[in-house]
């Protein structure tokens, strides 16, 4: 497994564009398989427009303390690249100044960024956004031990949390984030349990992320996540609320593992036959903006890391206007694919 | 004409067979979809069931598709395994209770 990112092997997959090329080309130039704008196109679908946004999810940086090998951010220990205090008062003023319900920071680990702990105190103090969600890596929590007391300081600040765990079980856990993370994670979500979270009498939310491990989709998220729960509880007394199952888009390092596999055209042949049009009217790039490291909008996670910034005249959160952002044109390609395909996939798991 | 009787992108095509026969076809297709909803059993269950069938069968088909399924529904590789050998025993009981056939044959025919 590799320990370092895309970027610092000087993969040819870091270059954006390359990764637009391959899912341009190829089996969507042919006709083998229609692009998703023809498949839109099939079902009476012309394009995919915003609803009333909700969600403003952020991207603290692409520093990790893990080298996971589907990671769609490329993100790792050698990634420097972190949001300027100025660029969190922009996005501080922007959920001052619009009804923003749910503000979701990711990264890399956004736990590594040194004015987290700022950062979520002040959208609790300056803002009256309802929900504040941290995508934890859960092993960052045991990382260090200037960490150790991050499950404490979400419980104090009513953090969400969304933590990562591709399998109840270690072999397939390792193999996707790494050797001893499954161990790790285990004692991580153990803290939380302590901490209070996911536990019934609590208020503290502690939902899981599964991402296949494989060239494969998703299954069920509610029987899946009836097995993680029995199988959590009986061999870790862990609790949990709720499980959200993932599919893997084919960007980055994913898109580098199904190529280097030779997986790449059988995974866009089940993405593209597993299109599921009541998901594509639901998909989370309706009611969600992404917003960079460096301050600049996106219509999702995904499009920022092909970094395909929203197709408006002002970019930056600085110049936020939601007018404009509310009339924009959602910016597609063939990755979109994994967000439509079977139950649909989003940051809050399945969507149809 | 290939050089090979299967391909696995025949897989893909499996729902054309409807357009020779659509009533047929669709009936079939109709049938299967209910197969495997969740019922008495679980989805798991069935679709480990599914696995060692395929390979009592021997359907490459059917055991890519029904690997993926697996996958996809969490089934770890040794469970997998386990169903190939529960298929495998049933073959291989089914071969040797003929064995009971040939010795009743066999002491019929002797002195």
């Amino acid at each position: 497994m590799a320990t370092k990112s895309l970027k610092a092997r000087q993969n040819e997959l870091s270059d954006t564009q390359r990764q637009l090329d391959i899912l341009s080309k190829g089996i969507f130039q042919d006709g083998t398989l229609p692009t998703f704008k023809e498949k839109l196109n099939d079902y009476q679908l012309e394009d995919i427009r915003p609803k009333a946004l909700q969600v403003l999810q952020i991207n603290l940086g692409y520093m990790c303390n893990q080298v996971c090998a589907h990671c769609h951010v490329d993100a790792g220990p050698d990634r420097k690249e972190m949001m300027l205090e100025s660029t969190m008062e922009d996005c501080l003023n922007v959920m001052r100044h619009n009804s923003i319900k749910t503000v979701d920071l990711t990264g890399g680990a956004p736990e590594m960024h040194p004015k987290f702990r700022w950062f979520v105190a002040q959208i609790r103090a300056q803002t009256t956004v309802k929900e504040i969600i941290v995508r934890s890596n859960l092993t960052i929590i045991l990382a260090n031990k200037k960490y150790h007391d991050l499950p404490a300081f979400f419980a104090q600040h009513k953090v969400h949390v969304v933590s990562s765990l591709p399998f109840y079980k270690r072999n397939k856990t390792d193999r996707q984030r790494g050797s001893g993370v499954f161990d790790q994670s285990i004692k991580a979500l153990q803290k939380l349990n302590e901490a209070g979270y996911g536990k019934e009498v609590s208020n503290l939310e502690l939902d899981l992320v599964y991402n296949p491990s494989g060239a494969f989709l998703p299954g069920d998220q509610q029987a899946l996540e009836s097995d993680f729960k029995t199988a959590l509880k009986e061999d870790f007394n862990i609790d949990f609320n709720h499980l959200f199952t993932i599919t893997n888009l084919p960007i980055s390092r994913f898109l580098d593992y199904l190529i280097a596999s030779e997986n790449y055209n059988e995974y866009m042949h089940n993405l593209v036959g597993a299109f599921n049009p009541a998901a594509a009217e639901n998909v989370m790039c309706t009611n969600t903006i992404s917003v960079s490291w460096e301050g600049y909008l996106y219509d999702c996670d995904f499009n920022q890391m092909l970094e395909l910034k929203v197709d408006i005249e002002h970019q930056h959160i600085r110049d936020f206007n939601l007018e404009a952002l509310a009339k924009r044109k959602i910016l597609l390609s063939q990755h979109c694919y994994g967000c439509t395909a079977g139950a649909g996939s989003s940051c809050q798991g399945s969507i149809a | 004409m290939k050089k090979t009787y299967y391909n696995p992108d025949d897989l893909k095509k499996f729902s054309s067979i409807t357009e020779w026969n659509e009533s047929l076809g669709e009936k079939f297709f109709e049938y299967y979809t209910s197969v495997f909803k969740e019922g008495h059993l679980s989805a798991r269950e069935k679709s480990l069931i599914a696995l060692a069938v395929s390979h009592v069968v021997h359907c490459p088909y059917c055991i890519d598709a029904y690997t993926k399924d697996g996958l996809e529904k969490g089934i770890e590789k040794e469970e997998m395994m386990e169903a190939v050998h529960v298929g495998a025993a049933i073959k291989s009981g089914a071969v040797l209770v003929h064995g009971v056939q040939m010795m009743n044959r066999h002491d019929q025919l002797s002195m």
